[in-house]
């Protein structure tokens, strides 16, 4: 069988040591392995996580409290004080070989805690890109489900799904809001009825896929604190997050709410406090006071500023049309490219349909190119990630080849926000090939005149769009250049995400 | 980095009827070399260790030890009693002493060779060849040659 131990003692120079000795000694002569994490003064290696997720047992044979130990929560465990592991090796080496059989491996009774795979001595850098890629392996499936299930909204309920969920005026015909704006407004059982009744399961799925998609940043905010600090550091990451994502902040926000959290849920743990208090620390004040903190940090550092700056960008945007088209659909193209679904996106995305609702039913005009542009230049980046993992697989953790699979669908789709999990793990990389991919693609869509006019949906709505097939090929050459600046870029770095892959794939139950 | 033990820290036949005068010697030995700059102090925290739980282990072993201010760099001493020594140990008392001496910080190479003496003491063939030694520079010979690695 394969065991893992923990040994620790109150100075940690001697039976922390002994008891690891004894209990190596004892698992060797009875057939087993073991690791042994020896939690005292001369530092610890942390168990390796491939063969932690694989053993049988934990044998805690530790005086002090065993550090991160929700590590071995799906472990059955053999409690003892250091000095009986000394004592009696072959024991606790039998206990848990009893604990082990009483409850074997898949046997369901446990499931694994998350688990990150932080390196504890890393170089900055890399730690770094290791926070974020927990974050951003946890986030992928919120992508795949809310991603697909939206591109499925528009595949059968076609451009006018939007307008009858959320309520608007589509060819003459006004609709209620019938499904409620996140995030102050879900689907719920009591509109269930009236929602399926306008705007059909096609609206279902689409609203369902909002609220999965609303959970992006929350969860990547949540995970990349958790790997900062722990258990701690998920109630203020994902309360940051959220509030991340109720302020439009979008993933780059949730970067920054992330970090933070993890920072202030790192600094708490590790205060000297009195030990009367140190017992309501983990389960009150350091919730309280790190949520409370991440709320300061987000509402009033980072809100405030986002308001004016989308506001200032508008006004510019607003500025700038009229003028050379081919500058507009490259600042459009940047602007979408830039942070996927976050603030500066949504302000190019909402110049574009505020002047599509501007030109009523006409069929040609400036800013039908503009939404033709918007759209095109939001689709580039989730398909050329999605070309990256094809062409150069092992540039990419397997998760994001996953992702990548799914990187099509939402492309196609209109739905940007399938690019996150790349450009999250790697931002300083992706954004920039984005952004160039998109720009192109702007530029190019304003110089071929293609005019769209729906808001959304991607190829979906191929029928609303002048010149289709120019349409297409302005995508695919952005689609094609934002593949090569991604490969590009990531193959001048030294570590390559699939180097980083073994750091921080969760470890399956 | 100096020796972990010396030919001075070793008491091939210790005279002592109870730890703490046991303790002593050894420390005593360590003040004289300058390993420990306050004797009592020194003392005084490795009683205080020794109050959180026992020293003695199975086969006849006490290890008094402390991480402390009075310690200069990572030492040593050993003493053998024929008679034994209570240590607290459930079998009987200690007819080896391995008092463990670490200074407050520490640079982690020390450390780690109190980590290995440590697993050391926990195999038997060890045990037994300091129990055989001849001289106090043989015990010293066996530390080297085992723990350190020189």
């Amino acid at each position: 069988m394969k065991f893992v131990a923990v040994t620790s003692c109150p100075t940690g120079i001697a039976h922390t040591y002994m008891a690891a000795e004894a209990l190596e000694q004892a698992a060797k002569a009875a057939g087993h392995e073991i690791v042994v994490e020896t939690q005292g003064s001369a530092g610890s290696t942390p168990i390796d996580p491939e063969y932690l997720a694989n053993a049988d047992a934990a044998i805690f044979a530790a005086d002090l409290e065993v550090r991160n130990r929700s590590r071995f929560d799906h472990l059955p465990t053999v409690v003892a004080g250091v000095k009986k592991a000394i004592s009696d090796g072959p024991g606790l080496i039998a206990a848990a070989v009893a604990k082990a059989e009483a409850e074997p491996k898949g046997s369901g009774v446990r499931t694994a805690a998350p688990a990150t795979k932080v390196e504890a001595n890393a170089s900055v850098g890399t730690r770094v890109r290791q926070w974020l890629m927990t974050g951003v392996s946890y986030m992928i499936p919120f992508v795949a489900a809310g991603g697909i299930l939206i591109a499925l909204g528009f595949m059968f309920g076609h451009d006018e799904v939007v307008t009858k969920l959320y309520g608007g005026t589509f060819h003459g015909v006004k609709y209620a809001d019938v499904a409620g704006q996140l995030p102050l407004g879900f689907p719920t059982g009591q509109n269930i009825d009236t929602l399926i009744a306008q705007a059909g399961y096609a609206g279902l799925c689409f609203a369902l896929g909002k609220v999965a998609f609303f959970m992006l940043v929350p969860i990547l905010s949540g995970f990349i604190a958790f790997a900062i600090a722990d258990r701690p550091g998920l109630v203020p990451g994902i309360v940051g997050g959220l509030l991340a994502a109720a302020i439009g902040a979008g993933f780059l926000g949730g970067l920054v709410s992330g970090g933070a959290a993890g920072a202030i849920a790192y600094g708490m743990t590790r205060l000297r406090v009195p030990k009367g208090i140190r017992g309501v620390m983990p389960v009150v004040v350091i919730p309280l006071v790190s949520t409370a903190l991440i709320g300061v940090v987000m509402l009033i550092l980072v809100g405030k500023p986002i308001a004016s700056a989308q506001s200032g960008l508008t006004h510019w945007l607003n500025s700038l049309s009229g003028s050379n088209a081919l500058l507009l659909g490259i600042i459009i193209g940047c602007m979408m490219a830039f942070d996927m679904g976050g603030p500066v996106n949504k302000v190019a995305y909402t110049f574009a349909t505020a002047g599509l609702a501007s030109v009523g039913n006409a069929t040609t005009g400036a800013p039908l190119k503009v939404m033709a542009a918007t759209m095109a230049a939001g689709m580039t980046p989730p398909l050329g990630l999605a070309l990256a993992t094809v062409v150069r697989k092992n540039l990419f953790t397997h998760a994001e080849r996953e992702n990548g699979k799914a990187g099509w669908i939402l492309g196609a789709s209109f739905v940007t926000e399938g690019a996150i999990p790349f450009a999250a793990a790697d931002p300083l990389r992706v954004i920039p090939a984005g952004m160039v991919g998109s720009a192109l693609t702007g530029a190019l869509v304003m110089s071929f005149g293609n005019t769209l006019r729906a808001p959304h949906g991607g190829i979906w709505v191929l029928p609303l769009i002048g010149k289709p097939i120019l349409y297409i090929l302005a995508i695919i050459i952005g689609t094609v250049v934002t593949t090569a600046g991604v490969v590009v870029l990531k193959q001048m770095s030294k570590t390559s995400d699939a180097d980083l892959e073994r750091a921080v794939e969760p470890v399956a139950a | 980095m100096s020796d972990l033990i010396t030919a001075d820290f070793v008491l091939l036949d210790l005279q002592a009827d109870t730890k703490d005068d046991a303790t002593r010697q050894l420390v005593q030995r360590l003040a004289a070399a300058g390993r420990a700059t306050d004797l009592e102090g020194f003392l005084a925290d490795v009683r205080k260790r020794e109050e959180q739980m026992p020293t003695g282990l199975p086969g006849g072993i006490g290890i008094p030890h402390a991480r402390s201010a009075h310690i200069t760099e990572p030492t040593l001493a050993f003493a053998r009693s024929s008679k034994g020594v209570d240590y607290g140990a459930e079998d009987g008392p200690a007819t080896l002493i391995f008092l463990i001496a670490a200074p407050e910080g520490g640079g982690d190479e020390h450390l780690k060779i109190l980590a290995a003496l440590a697993r050391k003491l926990m195999r038997s063939e060890f045990r037994d060849s300091l129990r055989g030694a001849a001289t106090e520079q043989d015990i010293v010979d066996i530390v080297n040659r085992e723990v350190v690695g020189v």
